[in-house]
């Protein structure tokens, strides 16, 4: 069961042109609820209205407007808002290629994968080349009237743009002082290193479920079979300790486990 | 009166945490608390009508009749238009045990090995009361061994899976999605890479292209957000003419939104600066919100707060209907 293309591009830097096509690699898992009106149990109706009479104001009629610290409101036409849209241009230009550490985790947002549109021999090429090359290509492009900047790279073998957050996105720490104390107790520091090596192993996201998800699943079917769920119940915590204290017993309780 | 406004508007500054409660690694518990490292760095626009004036969202029946909060309810639709099940918030939040709010770092891994197509939001731990001690341990210790914690939670009706980051004695979390969140290349149709030809001077081709455009850093100004700047050169245009600028009404005004931020800063210098190793890591306690607190909070600070639990129907919200809201909502954790 293939998945449609949600866009199609051209990967382009020096004299390179590689079509493309672009597919959503997230599947949004989430049980999506409506709101509905408890009397009829039919979907409410949304919109927008004003504030002061609660008079309905209808799409047509509404316009975007900006809010300034002077607590002015500048509204924006549509045509005004049109033309400030990036052109809608088929180019996916990376701009540079770097090595992986050079991008930081935290700017890492959307993936989407790209997969041959036309003859898959430029594609093919494409992906071995970046495999030898063991960089990222930063790449901008804009889609859907949004422009985007986006890592170029291998994921299981395949090309997959992610888009990368802007700067102003994530919140910097430069500010912040390192947290001071105390020098930490040697001892302490060497139990808590040896609880990490017990508790070290390689990351499997296989090994991993949204049991939340399942639980939500499991009380919508047992409602439309009829039945009263339960509640699972809370698993008690072993009661806190002092940390020297609390340190040798994980290392003795990790221990066991791996015995 | 204006020592009543100061004190709201200190109020208004305090960051609140998303969620609070516990990372657990082996049998030492450090309570905490989570805040947002991301923000939306688009400048964000508010729906107005033609005159200006700032539209709220409001819910109506099949006649128009205006809806309240109680008369609103969940249903998941079933397949085929058989109808709905309905399901009350007090059911999804029982869904979630004490456990499940716990972070339990019960594996720690090779933070490179993470593929960043997993990558999704970060945030930042403040130590808890009495947790700096236990804290600082773990980010020490992680930070040495160079190693993540990886663990599940649940915040706000959906569960987590989370890597701790220990950065510069400074402990994040980056939210990571669940594998079956991922397509496999399998799943979008692509074609299996062996079958495909490669012809070897195109391979080559472009290799020379990759290192003919190859750098060492990432250039910083390529993540300029230009979309927001061109918005914001339009609004600036269209003020300096006072063209279509109308004064926003007292009860539709808000608070400039870089307040929450400031504060953020301000609550992890606190933390990180308070001796209290006298007092050692404290017992489990229940995770929660200072209900009373959000009592004393302005009507544009509990808004922004709606906003970041992403409560219903806020836009229409009395101060008193955010409040009773905001309870509702901290008391899933």
């Amino acid at each position: 069961m293939a998945a449609r293309a949600m866009w199609k591009g051209i990967v382009t830097f020096g004299d390179v042109r590689v079509p493309v096509k672009l597919y959503a690699a997230i599947e949004d898992r989430t049980l999506r609820f409506r709101l509905l009106d408890r009397a009829t149990k039919t979907p409410v109706v949304q919109s927008l209205v004003q504030s002061d009479t609660d008079s309905v104001v209808p799409y047509e009629a509404t316009r975007r407007g900006f809010v300034t610290d002077e607590q002015e409101v500048v509204v924006l036409d549509p045509d005004e808002l049109a033309s400030l849209e990036p052109d809608g241009s088929r180019t996916i230009e990376v701009v540079r290629f770097v090595p992986p550490e050079a991008i930081d985790h935290r700017l890492y947002d959307r993936p989407y994968y790209l997969g041959p549109d036309g003859g898959a021999g430029p594609y093919a090429a494409l992906a071995r080349a970046l495999a030898r090359s063991e960089r990222e290509g930063v790449a901008r492009w804009a889609m859907r009237k949004k422009e985007y900047v986006g890592a170029l790279r291998l994921h299981r073998g395949y090309p997959m743009l992610v888009t990368l957050r802007h700067a102003e996105e994530v919140v910097s720490l430069e500010r912040v002082e390192r947290p001071k104390g105390k020098p930490l107790d040697d001892a302490q520091l060497a139990m808590a290193r040896q609880l990490v090596g017990m508790l070290e192993a390689p990351f499997e996201p296989t090994s991993y479920r949204d049991e939340y998800r399942g639980r939500v699943a499991e009380l919508i079917e047992a409602k439309v079979r009829g039945q009263t769920p339960t509640a699972p119940k809370p698993r008690p915590r072993p009661k806190a300790r002092d940390l020297d204290g609390a340190l040798r017993a994980s290392l003795r309780s990790a221990g066991d486990h791996r015995a | 009166m204006p020592e009543a406004a100061g004190r709201e508007e200190a109020d208004a500054r305090r960051a609140r945490p998303l969620w609070s409660g516990n990372v657990a690694f082996g049998l030492v518990t450090l309570p905490v608390e989570l805040f947002p490292a991301n923000r939306t760095a688009r400048v964000s626009l508010r729906m107005v009508d033609e005159a200006g004036a700032p539209l709220s969202r409001r819910y109506f029946d099949a006649d128009g009749k205006a809806l309240e909060d109680d008369d609103i309810v969940r249903g998941f639709a079933l397949a085929d238009g058989e109808g709905f099940v309905l399901v009350e918030d007090e059911e999804l939040e029982a869904l979630a045990p004490e456990r499940s709010r716990e972070i339990d770092l019960s594996r720690f891994v090779d933070l490179d090995e993470i593929d960043p197509a997993y990558f999704d939001r970060g945030y930042f731990l403040a130590p808890d009361r009495g947790a700096l001690k236990a804290y600082r341990l773990l980010a020490r210790t992680m930070e040495e061994t160079g190693r993540a914690g990886i663990a599940t939670f649940v915040m706000r009706d959906k569960e987590y899976l989370v890597a701790i980051i220990a950065d510069d004695g400074i402990l994040r979390a980056q939210t990571l999605r669940f594998h079956d969140e991922l397509r496999t290349p399998d799943d979008v149709g692509l074609p299996d890479l062996e079958t495909l030809d490669a012809g070897d001077e195109e391979v080559a081709a472009i290799e020379r292209a990759i290192v003919a455009a190859a750098a060492e850093e990432l250039d910083e100004s390529l993540l300029r957000d230009r979309a927001s700047a061109r918005l914001l050169a339009l609004v600036q245009e269209k003020l300096g003419a006072r063209d279509d600028v109308v004064k926003l009404s007292p009860e539709a005004a808000e608070a400039p939104g870089a307040a929450a931020e400031v504060d953020l800063m301000q609550v992890l210098k606190e933390r990180l600066a308070r001796d209290d190793e006298a007092t050692g890591p404290s017992d489990a306690s229940a995770p929660g919100t200072d209900r009373h607190d959000l009592q004393v909070m302005t009507k544009a600070a509990l808004y922004r707060r709606a906003q970041e639990l992403e409560v219903p129907g806020r836009s229409s919200m009395t101060k008193e209907e955010l409040v009773a809201a905001l309870e509702r909502t901290s008391e899933g954790g």
